[in-house]
C-alpha cells in the first residue's frame, strides 16, 4: 500500500507518518495507556509509603534496631537479721550447634577441660545429629567467660538463673524451693511467689556495625526485680531447733519429729524444723516423707498438752478453783462402755495437781462440769479446727467435730486431747493464750515492725496467772517433765504422750510432745516439740520431747538476750525467796506497778 | 551581597561540623554510660555471689564447731551469769 522508499525523497521536517492520516484515537489510546501505567506506579508507591508502611519500616529498622530483654531477678529471702536464706544468681549454659561446631582435637580438649567434661562425652555430644545440644548447664559466669574467650565456631551461651539455699536442709521446709521458670513449689517460695517473682523489662536500641549500642529508641520498659522477703525466722534459733530435733529423733529411734518456736509478743515464727528433711540445693533423691512440712501439714491427737485448755475453761467459768479437790482414785473411770485410765493411779488431786501430774481421770471429771458448747467455743477461740492461713502449701485445719454431735465419752476424751486432732503449729499458737495475758494474736512468717494490734481475748488474766503456776508445777519436781527445766529461767509447760490411731484403732505407738513457754515472769518464747513414734523404750513426752524443749528454749533465750528470772542453787533447786525477788525485779512487774 | 553569602555558607559549614561532633560525643558518652551500667550489673551479681559465699561460711553448724573446738568456748554455768538490771542497784 505504502511506498516509503519511493524514488522521490522528502524533507527532514516532514513526517511521512503524518501523511498517513491515522485515526486520532490511536494516539489517545497510547497516551492513556502510558498515563495509566504511571497511575498504577504512583498508587503502588502511595500504598507502600503511606497506607501500608509498617512492613517496610520494620524491615528497614530490623537492619539496625534491636529489641533487648532486660532480665529481672527473683527476690531474696532473708532471715530477721538479714542472713540470706535463698538468692538467685545468673549462671551460664553452654550449647552447641553440632553442624557448625567443627573443632580440631586440640580445641575439643581445651573445651572439655574448661567444662570439666570427659573428652569422649564431649565429642559424642558434638557428633550428635541433633540441631542443638546443651553441653553443660548452670556454669559459673567465670567459666562462661573462658569458653567465650576460645571463640569456637558453633558454640554459644545462654544466661539462666539458679537459686541457691546457703542454709540448705536446715531451713528447707520453711523456705521451700523453686522449680523451672522461677516457680515456687514449696514453703515460702510458694507462699510468697507473686511478690518474689521479677518481671523482665525491655528496650529498643540501635546497634552499629560492631554490635555496640549507639542509641536508645522508643520507650524503655524498666525491669521489675522481685521483692525481697524478710522472714521472722531467726537463723540461730532455727539451727538450735533443727539440730536438737535431729539429735532427739536419732537418739530415740523415732520416725519423725517437728519443732516450732514462736515469739509470744508478736506471733512471729522464729523457727520451724522438721525431721526428716532434705537439701533444697540437690533434690535428685527426694521422697514424700522428706518433703512433708509436718509441723504444718500433719495432724495428730495431741494428748495431755490439751488439758490446760479444759482446765482453764473450767477456771474461767468458775466451776472449779485452783485448789478444788478432784477425786481421781482409783485411776480409772467408766463412761458408758468406755474406760478412761491414768498411766499412774492417783488419789485426791487438786486442780493444779491434775495438770502437774497429768491425770486423765481428773481432766475428764473437770470437763464434765462444762457444757459441750462451752468447750467447743474455747477450742475454736484458741485456733483448733481452723486453718492458720500462713500461706504454706497443704496447711490443715485439724479435726474438731461440731459440739452437737459430741457424746459424753467424747467430751471426756477431748478434755485430755483424744478425739481431736491438731497440727504442731496450731498447738504452739494455742499456748500463746497462756504466754500472753489471755489473748490470741495471728501468727506470721514475716518479720513485723510492731506487735500486731488485733488481739482476741479468750481467758481472763486471773485464769492465765493460775494456769502459769500450774504449768510451772508440771516442770518442777513432782511434775511430769522435770527434764524440761532450764537453769536460770522459770519455765512452764505441759507434756503430751498420745497413742496413735491406726485404722480407727489405738495402737501401741506414741506421739510424744511438749509445749511450753519461758521465762514465766514475762513470757517471751513458746516452744513446741513433737516426736513421732519414739522407738527406744522411752515414750513419755517429758522424757523424749522435754529435753529438746529445754535445750532449744535455753539457747533461744540466751540468743535473744532475755534476762534470767531465777537463781539456781548448786543442787539445782530454786529457792522460793529468790524466785519472788527476781520476779519483783523483772521489767514486766515494774511496768505493772507503774 | 557576595560577602553575606560567603558568611552564610561558612555558618552552615560550622553548624554541620558541630552537629557531627556533638553526635559523636553523645554516642561516646552513651557508650560510657552503657559500660558503667553493665559494670553495675556485674557488681550486683558479684554481690549476690559474695552473699552466698558469706552465708555458706557463716552457717551455724560451722560457727558452733569452730567456737567449741578451736576457740574452746562453752555455755556459761548459770552460777557464773550476773544479771545487770537497768535502774536497779546491785548489792
Amino acid at each position: 500500500m505504502m511506498n516509503f522508499n519511493g524514488s522521490r525523497g522528502h524533507k527532514f521536517a516532514e513526517s511521512p507518518i503524518l501523511k498517513l492520516r491515522l485515526p486520532a484515537w490511536r494516539s489517545r489510546l497510547m497516551a492513556l495507556l502510558i498515563l495509566s501505567c504511571f497511575a498504577v506506579l504512583i498508587g503502588r508507591s502511595f500504598y507502600l509509603q503511606v497506607l501500608n508502611n509498617e512492613f517496610l519500616q520494620e524491615k528497614g529498622e530490623s537492619r539496625y534496631r534491636r529489641d533487648l530483654e532486660i532480665s529481672a531477678s527473683r527476690g531474696r529471702i532473708a532471715d530477721r537479721n538479714g542472713d540470706v536464706l535463698a538468692v538467685s544468681t545468673p549462671m551460664k549454659s553452654v550449647w552447641a550447634i553440632p553442624a557448625d561446631a567443627r573443632l580440631t582435637p586440640d580445641q575439643t580438649k581445651e573445651l572439655a577441660a574448661i567444662l570439666e567434661m570427659n573428652i569422649k562425652e564431649l565429642s559424642r555430644k558434638l557428633a550428635s545429629d541433633k540441631s542443638f545440644v546443651y553441653l553443660q548447664r548452670q556454669l559459673p559466669p567465670q567459666v562462661g567467660e573462658r569458653v567465650a574467650a576460645l571463640k569456637l565456631p558453633g558454640i554459644g551461651q545462654d544466661k539462666e538463673y539458679r537459686r541457691f539455699y546457703p542454709s540448705g536442709e536446715m531451713t528447707a521446709h520453711m523456705v521451700g524451693f523453686t522449680g523451672v521458670d522461677d516457680k515456687g513449689l514449696e514453703g515460702v517460695e510458694l507462699a510468697y511467689q507473686s511478690q518474689l517473682l521479677g518481671h523482665a523489662g525491655s528496650r529498643s536500641v540501635i546497634k552499629d556495625r560492631r554490635g555496640q549500642i549507639v542509641e536508645d529508641v522508643g520507650s524503655i520498659k524498666p525491669p521489675q526485680d522481685g521483692k525481697d522477703i524478710r522472714l521472722a525466722l531467726d537463723s540461730k534459733i532455727q539451727y538450735l531447733a533443727y539440730s536438737q530435733l535431729k539429735q532427739a529423733v536419732t537418739d530415740f529411734k523415732a520416725k519423725a519429729g517437728g519443732a516450732v518456736v514462736i515469739d509470744a509478743r508478736t506471733g512471729e515464727i522464729l523457727a520451724l524444723a522438721n525431721w526428716p528433711t532434705y537439701n533444697p540445693n540437690n533434690r535428685e533423691t527426694l521422697s514424700g516423707a522428706q518433703l512433708r512440712n509436718r509441723a504444718v501439714t500433719d495432724t495428730f491427737e495431741p494428748g495431755s498438752t490439751l488439758k490446760p485448755f479444759t482446765v482453764a475453761q473450767a477456771l474461767e467459768s468458775g466451776k472449779v478453783n485452783f485448789d478444788t479437790v478432784i477425786n481421781c482414785a482409783p485411776g480409772r473411770m467408766t463412761i458408758g462402755t468406755a474406760t478412761i485410765s491414768d498411766a499412774h493411779p492417783h488419789g485426791d488431786l487438786t486442780v493444779a495437781q491434775v495438770i502437774q501430774k497429768s491425770s486423765n481421770v481428773g481432766a475428764a471429771k473437770i470437763a464434765a462440769t462444762l457444757a459441750p458448747e462451752q468447750m467447743w467455743d474455747m477450742f475454736e477461740a484458741v485456733g483448733f479446727g481452723q486453718i492458720s492461713h500462713l500461706g504454706f502449701p497443704g496447711e490443715v485445719s485439724g479435726r474438731l467435730r461440731p459440739w452437737k454431735t459430741w457424746r459424753p465419752i467424747e467430751q471426756a476424751t477431748m478434755a485430755y486431747g483424744h478425739g481431736i486432732s491438731v497440727s504442731l503449729m496450731q498447738l504452739a499458737r494455742a499456748y500463746t493464750v497462756f504466754a500472753r495475758e489471755g489473748d490470741m494474736i495471728p501468727l506470721t512468717l514475716t518479720k513485723l515492725d510492731a506487735a500486731p494490734l488485733i488481739a482476741k481475748p479468750v481467758f481472763s488474766q486471773q485464769t492465765v496467772r493460775e494456769m502459769r503456776t500450774m504449768l510451772e508445777m508440771a516442770v518442777q519436781e513432782g511434775g511430769t517433765a522435770p527434764k524440761a527445766q532450764i537453769p536460770g529461767y522459770r519455765v512452764a509447760g505441759k507434756t503430751g504422750t498420745a497413742y496413735k490411731l491406726e485404722g480407727g484403732q489405738y495402737v501401741k505407738k506414741y506421739v510424744a510432745s511438749f509445749v511450753g513457754f519461758a521465762p514465766v515472769s514475762d513470757p517471751r518464747l513458746i516452744v513446741a516439740v513433737m516426736i513421732d513414734e519414739p522407738g527406744s523404750g522411752q515414750h513419755y513426752g517429758g522424757d523424749v520431747a522435754g529435753p529438746v524443749f529445754a535445750n532449744v528454749m535455753s539457747g533461744a533465750l540466751r540468743t535473744l538476750g532475755v534476762a534470767p528470772d531465777s537463781t539456781i542453787r548448786a543442787d539445782g533447786k530454786v529457792p522460793a525467796m529468790q524466785v519472788a525477788q527476781s520476779a519483783a525485779h523483772s521489767p514486766s512487774v515494774v511496768k505493772e506497778e507503774l | 551581597m557576595v560577602r553575606f553569602n560567603v558568611f552564610l555558607l561558612l555558618a552552615a559549614v560550622i553548624c554541620a561540623l558541630s552537629v557531627v561532633t556533638t553526635q559523636h560525643k553523645a554516642r561516646k558518652l552513651f557508650q560510657a554510660l552503657e559500660g558503667e551500667q553493665e559494670r553495675a550489673k556485674q557488681l550486683d551479681v558479684e554481690y549476690d555471689q559474695l552473699q552466698i559465699e558469706l552465708s555458706t561460711w557463716a552457717t551455724s553448724p560451722r560457727i558452733e564447731k569452730i567456737a567449741r573446738e578451736k576457740l574452746r568456748m562453752y555455755t556459761p554455768e548459770p552460777s557464773h551469769i550476773v544479771t545487770a538490771a537497768a535502774g536497779v542497784p546491785t548489792q
